[in-house]
Formats: C-alpha cells, sequence, structure tokens
C-alpha cells in the first residue's frame, strides 16, 4: 500500500501522467455538460442544414451529419457511452484477471499449472472472431458488448496477478501470517489483495484503450452500438461514408477517439514506468 | 528440432478443435436461421432445406458431421452464396487476404526496426523524441479512423492514389490498404526496436567491439541488430493477430473481396457455415505463425535450445 501511495505521488509529479489525467477528466467533464447546455437534441435533425460545416453562427460548433443532427452533441454522446463500456468492460476483466491470476498463483501446484495452461491455449484464439459471433447471436445487446469485450481482456490481467501473488506467498508477512493460523481467505483478502492493487491498477489504465479499441471497432463494422444510440466509432463508421461531402464527420470523432487512447496509453505507460522504478530499487 | 516442431504441431490439435467446437455451439446457438426471409416458404420446401443442410439432425450429431468433414478439409456449403462450397469462396478470397497482410507486415517489421534504430543510436535528442512522438500518435489511431483518412488525404483530396479495390487495376490500388494496416505496427515495433536496441548498445561486447575500431553500421549490423530484434520476434504473434484483426475493416473500407469482408459479411447474413470455416482458416494461420516465430528464435538467438 506504502509502495502504491509512493508511486501515485511520483505519478503526480510526471507531466505525461499529469497532462494526460487532467486532458481526460476535461473530455469527460465537457461531453457531461455540453449535452446540458446545448440549444441541440442529439436526435433532432435540422432540415435545413443537412451535412452542414461546422459553423458557430449556425448553432452547430461540429457541423452536422447526413440526417440535419448536430454533430457536437452526437460526438458527446459518442465520447459518453465510449467511456462506460471502457469502464465496465475494464471491471469485468479486472474481477476475472484478478480472481483466476489470485487462486492460480496462491493455490499453486498442479491447479496452477492447469490453470495456466488454459490461459496459454485462450491466448492462441482469434479473439475478434469470437467477440463478432458473441455479437450476431446475442443480437447486438448493449450489456453483451461489455461482457464481451470484458471476457477477452482479462488474460493478461491473470498472468500478471498470478505472478505476483507467487512472489508474495514467499514473503515473510505472508508465511508469518500462515504460522499464526490465519485463514487462506483471510491471507487473500488482507494480506495479498491490498499489495496486488498497485499493479492491478496500472493495468486496469492499459486495458481501458483495448476496450475502447473493441468497442469502436465492433461499432464500426456495425456490430456493436446501434442507432439511435451511437458511439465514437460508429461516428468514425458514419463519417467513412460521407467522406466527400463531409470531412468533419470523420476528422472530429476519430480525432477525439484517438486523443483519448492516447491519454489513457500515456497514463498507463507513465504509471507503468513507476511501479517498474520501484521493483529495479 | 523436427521432434520439437512434431510435437508442437500435435499440441496445437486440441486448440484448434476447441476453436471449431466452440465456434459451431455459438453459431448454432445464434437465434434465427440463415435461411429465415420475407417470403414465408410452405413448410414442405423449410423442411426440404433444413433437411439438405442436416438442420434437421441433432446438435450432437451435426457437430460430429461436420468435424468429421472438417478433419477432411472439407468445410461445407455455403448458406447464403448458393452453389459455392466454403472451401471455394475461401480458395478465391485467401490469396488477397494474405498478400495484403504479407506486405503490410514485412512494410511494418522493415519500416518499425529501422525507425527503432535510428530512434536508438540518437536517444534522448530532438530526432528521437519525434519518431517517438510519431509512434505513439501511431499506437493510438486505429486502423479504422487511419485507412478513412488516408483516403480522404490521397484519394479525394490530392488524387494521387486509387480510393478502392475496384475502381483500379494497377498495383497502386495495394499502397493505401498495406500502408493502412501497417501503421499502428510499424508504431508497435519501433518503440520495441528502439527500447532494446538501447539495452543492446550499453552492453559490454558492444562497448568492446567500438574499442576495436568498429563503426556504427557495422556495429549495428553484426552485433546488435540480431539481439536486439528478440522482443520484436517476440510481438510478431500479437501483430499477426491484429493485422487479421484490421484486415476486417481495411477490406470493408478499401472493397477488397478478401476473406476478412467475407467474414464480416456472412457474421451479419447468419452464413454460419462460411464463418466457421474462417475461424477455422483464421486460428490456423495464428497458431502456425506463433510455431514459426518459436522456431525463428533458435536462428536469432543460439543459445535458444529445443526441448
Amino acid at each position: 500500500m506504502i509502495a502504491a501511495k509512493q508511486a501515485f505521488r511520483r505519478a503526480r509529479d510526471n507531466n505525461a501522467v499529469f497532462y494526460s489525467a487532467s486532458a481526460l477528466v476535461a473530455i469527460a467533464v465537457v461531453a457531461i455538460i455540453t449535452p446540458l447546455i446545448s440549444p441541440n437534441e442529439y436526435l433532432t435533425t435540422d432540415f435545413d442544414r443537412i451535412l452542414h460545416a461546422p459553423e458557430l453562427a449556425a448553432m452547430h460548433l461540429f457541423g452536422t451529419d447526413d440526417l440535419g443532427r448536430d454533430l457536437l452533441v452526437r460526438t458527446m454522446m459518442g465520447i459518453k457511452v465510449t467511456m462506460i463500456v471502457a469502464i465496465v468492460a475494464s471491471t469485468v476483466s479486472l474481477v476475472i484477471g484478478v480472481l483466476y491470476g489470485a487462486i492460480a498463483g496462491y493455490v499453486g501446484g498442479r491447479v496452477d499449472a492447469v490453470m495456466m495452461r488454459i490461459v496459454d491455449t485462450l491466448y492462441a484464439l482469434p479473439f475478434i472472431f469470437f467477440v463478432i459471433l458473441l455479437m450476431v447471436v446475442f443480437e447486438r445487446n448493449f450489456l453483451m458488448i461489455f461482457v464481451a469485450i470484458g471476457a477477452i481482456n482479462w488474460l493478461d490481467m491473470a498472468r500478471i496477478v498470478r505472478g505476483q501473488t507467487i512472489s508474495l506467498r514467499e514473503r515473510e508477512f505472508v508465511q508469518a501470517a500462515r504460522l499464526t493460523g490465519v485463514s487462506s481467505w483471510r491471507i487473500i483478502t488482507r494480506h495479498i489483495a491490498p499489495n496486488l492493487i498497485g499493479i492491478v491498477v496500472v493495468y486496469v489504465t492499459l486495458t481501458i484503450p483495448q476496450a475502447i479499441l473493441v468497442e469502436s471497432f465492433l461499432s464500426f463494422l456495425g456490430l456493436g452500438i446501434q442507432e439511435p444510440r451511437t458511439s465514437l466509432g460508429a461516428l468514425v463508421s458514419g463519417g467513412g461514408n460521407q467522406l466527400e461531402s463531409a470531412w468533419w464527420m470523420l476528422v472530429i470523432p476519430g480525432g477525439l477517439l484517438a486523443v483519448i487512447l492516447m491519454c489513457f496509453n500515456f497514463l498507463g505507460d507513465g504509471l507503468r514506468d513507476f511501479f517498474d522504478a520501484r521493483q529495479t530499487a | 528440432m523436427a521432434a520439437y516442431t512434431l510435437r508442437r504441431l500435435l499440441g496445437a490439435i486440441p486448440t484448434l478443435l476447441l476453436v471449431v467446437v466452440l465456434a459451431f455451439l455459438l453459431a448454432h446457438a445464434a437465434p434465427g436461421g440463415p435461411f429465415d426471409s420475407e417470403r414465408v416458404l410452405p413448410e414442405e420446401i423449410e423442411a426440404n432445406i433444413a433437411a439438405f443442410y442436416h438442420l434437421d439432425e441433432p446438435l450432437p450429431r451435426q457437430l460430429f458431421r461436420y468435424l468429421s468433414n472438417v478433419v477432411r478439409g472439407d468445410l461445407g456449403p455455403s448458406y447464403r452464396f448458393r452453389d459455392h462450397t466454403v472451401n471455394s469462396l475461401i480458395a478465391d478470397a485467401l490469396p488477397v487476404s494474405v498478400m495484403l497482410g504479407a506486405l503490410a507486415m514485412i512494410f511494418a517489421v522493415v519500416a518499425g526496426i529501422s525507425a527503432g534504430t535510428y530512434a536508438a543510436l540518437r536517444q534522448n535528442t530532438l530526432m528521437d523524441r519525434i519518431v517517438m512522438a510519431f509512434a505513439m500518435t501511431g499506437i493510438s489511431i486505429p486502423v479504422f479512423v487511419i485507412a478513412p483518412l488516408l483516403v480522404l488525404l490521397f484519394a479525394v483530396r490530392l488524387q494521387w492514389l486509387p480510393a478502392g479495390w475496384s475502381s483500379s487495376d494497377s498495383a497502386w490500388r495495394l499502397l493505401l490498404p498495406v500502408v493502412a494496416l501497417a501503421l499502428p505496427q510499424i508504431a508497435y515495433i519501433a518503440r520495441l526496436t528502439r527500447a532494446s536496441m538501447i539495452d543492446v548498445l550499453a552492453s559490454s561486447y558492444i562497448r568492446t567491439a567500438r574499442a576495436q575500431g568498429l563503426g556504427t553500421a557495422a556495429i549495428i549490423r553484426y552485433h546488435a541488430l540480431r539481439p536486439a530484434m528478440l522482443p520484436v520476434l517476440s510481438y510478431m504473434g500479437p501483430a499477426v493477430a491484429a493485422i487479421l484483426t484490421g484486415s476486417l475493416v481495411v477490406e470493408k473500407i478499401f472493397g477488397i473481396p478478401g476473406v476478412g469482408r467475407f467474414f464480416v459479411d456472412g457474421a451479419l447474413n447468419r452464413d454460419y457455415t462460411l464463418v466457421l470455416g474462417i475461424v477455422i482458416i483464421y486460428a490456423a494461420l495464428v497458431v502456425l505463425f506463433n510455431l514459426i516465430v518459436d522456431l525463428l528464435y533458435g536462428v536469432l538467438d543460439p543459445r535458444v535450445r529445443f526441448r
């Protein structure tokens, strides 16, 4: 826990981590506030201004799409949906990965060997194809997107948590706890889990952009978020169809998607460096 | 090494079996069938169709029939493209996809290793920062954003290159799809190469070589490149998976008649046999490529022993 606190203090003093975290918070706040104060609704169509270029005077700061809907409000809606999917999907992969890894690492022996062999086998599968199959099978259910994306991203987490658990299991304080008769469950929850938090937070930061990528990928193919709801991937897909008439429909949501992904990548990279630095020091 | 190869090939059988069974069960759990249409067909005809495709049999028997056909290399008839077998559809589409993927892969490896080595040799200079900033951008821009942007810039605005596959016969139509597929991988490989090259260049045998008067080019070529490429080699498996995934959108965006487009259309049209066939082919490709990568370790690093 103390190590984690130190790492976060160092992270706060790091420019890349600080600015990308601030940018993400700013984007989230703007995405929540804009639809509340905008005169446009995300569903209403402005028939006089179909495929209208970005213009402040027309009250369409990001322009309009091929149905005359305000792109600013739709983009903010897309950011919200994308972020929600990413956070819920990462939580799903977090729960599966941490439980799986902690059990394999703590129990050890044959159980560990079998569990990790399963992970190795799953690594070899072309997962995105199974996600696409899942999306078809479950009729593009909003909830299923979370589960499907979370279910493919837990493998890395399981491996890392297992490795960490194995090294913790042999540490003196865990052995002392075992010697004094503390139960396995209590050792895992009170002694091992708190020491996993740091590394887990880092890898959640790195799974969020992956989840965002998968969601927008599915939405781009028309298999993810369905109309009238939208996500950044769905907006990029719509922009790709209007390439010759409305560049803003592609460039604005695509650019924002890239910025969000970049912030998460910088954040995760930076946080990981701090934990690596602690381990080598 | 031959024994190792054989054992790895045998070890791939359970993985592939798992793929086939999982994909088969998923496809058959889906509501609605491939023959649902607007027009209501007489019951007898529906029964005939079901009997022709063995859809009236119990599920375990269907699975067994499918498995035994797959083992013999027969992926069955397509549900949507009547008069076509999945084999013939894939045989037509696979060469295009493989060519696209292979070109993107070669481009990514060559450009990524060059950029990474360049940045490592100029560590912490302005040029290093610029290359690494480009790499971070490349990682963060998804294929389905970069591909339409390339089309917008080079095909729609500048009109230098054809926008789609069918609008031209020249080899130039390959350029944009290959670049779009390769860009994120170039970024990843450049970052990996830079990190490992910096490590290798700091090691004592490089210092010895430099002390003996070897030039930088010779040091890179004869001493540093091979060990520095090991992390890149470990990334090859994920890279192939990423390029396969990327090919789904790139083939859709550029209208390329490859396997990726068949897969997406097949999934949307509930053409289960086609989708299953493509999943099996892709899984086999990924498994095979991972084996090749593992064997290449021995070529790059003589200390590796195959057990």
